[in-house]
């Protein structure tokens, strides 16, 4: 009888636990779905993973010295705001998974409203339209994940190095497991 | 062992909670200062050419030359000066560090980036105006754009130079 009360506390434990665990994963899924009703914009946060830069000089941010790898960006894509140059867009190109960061330099807009314009590094000699799909010459609207508005030095570390480094991550989820089991006292 | 563990975990907790906090400081002591700066701009020389636009399309497009001066006092910014007119070219930008000078007297500029026009609408266009913003990055918080209280009107020719060159 007692190894059974025993039990049931123990899976009580564990039940807890679970639940626990639940709770902070859908707090922060929360979070995030919130965050891209509020901005508009479909990935509010981006880490800047990695920074193009077209030169033969030695490869280095193409947004330095403003933003380096591992710096957190705060984007909003309302449609009232006007792209102006000088502005930071995050944007992807057709064919092309990851975004860039770089700053307008130029805005054409037509008769109609349609409006196009070109990017170009702060770090970089030339404008994006090496960069650019072939033969395109312009981004558009389309083309935009967002505007930063804002931005963390620093904090996106963490999941650059996760992403190159599998290993660490799977060494913080088993330091993250062994906290949990110490913990329960 | 378990005693180790447990006080470096609520370091490891009190010390991102001060980072948070000091982060959330800069952001707060940031992000409503009023940034405008009086701006003395001035155009000395405009000049009109049409000719195959070589950075892009090559389609014949209107470029334009002008010189100009600035005068500002600005802090740790990213500048750049801007043409308005539901079309905009930002033509010169510099990047200000934090510990250079703040002053910006700059005389007798050229562009650093080509004036084209998508088309030929800078032939006798009066409503073309020259501003100067700038972009100012924390070192945390909000990134405002924000734009000089002067600006500067830039009347173009109504014909083309054909002869002279810049």
């Amino acid at each position: 009888n007692n190894s059974g009360s025993d039990f049931f506390s123990l899976f009580l434990q564990l039940y807890y636990q679970v639940l626990n665990f639940g709770m902070i994963v859908s707090s922060a899924l929360m979070i995030w779905k919130g965050l891209m009703v509020i901005t508009g914009s479909e990935s509010p946060i981006v880490v800047v993973l990695r920074c193009i830069y077209l030169s033969v000089s030695p490869p280095s941010g193409s947004m330095e010295p403003a933003f380096h790898r591992g710096d957190l960006l705060f984007l909003t894509n309302r449609v009232e705001d006007p792209i102006r140059v000088g502005e930071i867009v995050v944007f992807r190109i057709e064919g092309r998974e990851i975004p860039i960061v770089h700053r307008v330099l130029k805005i054409h807009e037509k008769q109609n409203g349609h409006i196009k314009f070109l990017t170009k590094g702060d770090n970089n000699a030339v404008d994006d339209r090496g960069l650019y799909k072939q033969g395109q010459h312009w981004l558009e609207k389309k083309d935009v994940v967002g505007r930063a508005r804002g931005f963390v030095p620093y904090i996106g570390i963490v999941t650059i190095l996760m992403n190159d480094y599998p290993k660490f991550k799977y060494a913080v989820l088993f330091l993250l497991g062994l906290f949990v089991l110490v913990h329960r006292e | 062992m378990n005693t180790v563990l447990s006080r470096a975990n609520s370091l490891f907790a009190f010390s991102l909670s001060v980072m948070a906090a000091l982060t959330f400081g800069c952001f707060i002591t940031t992000a409503f200062k009023d940034r405008s700066v009086p701006v003395r701009l001035h155009v000395s020389r405009i000049m009109l050419k049409n000719v195959e636009d070589f950075t892009g399309p090559r389609e014949r497009s209107d470029l334009g030359f002008i010189t100009f001066d600035i005068t500002a006092d600005i802090l740790h910014r990213k500048c750049s000066v801007a043409f308005f007119a539901l079309n905009q070219v930002v033509l010169w930008d510099k990047i200000v560090l934090r510990g250079d000078n703040p002053k910006l007297l700059l005389k007798d500029m050229k562009t650093k980036y080509f004036f084209f026009d998508d088309g030929n609408g800078l032939k006798g266009n009066r409503n073309v105006t020259l501003t100067l913003s700038w972009n100012v990055v924390p070192n945390a918080g909000i990134l405002p754009l924000v734009t000089g209280s002067g600006h500067v009107s830039v009347p173009f020719p109504d014909t083309y130079e054909i002869t002279k060159s810049y």
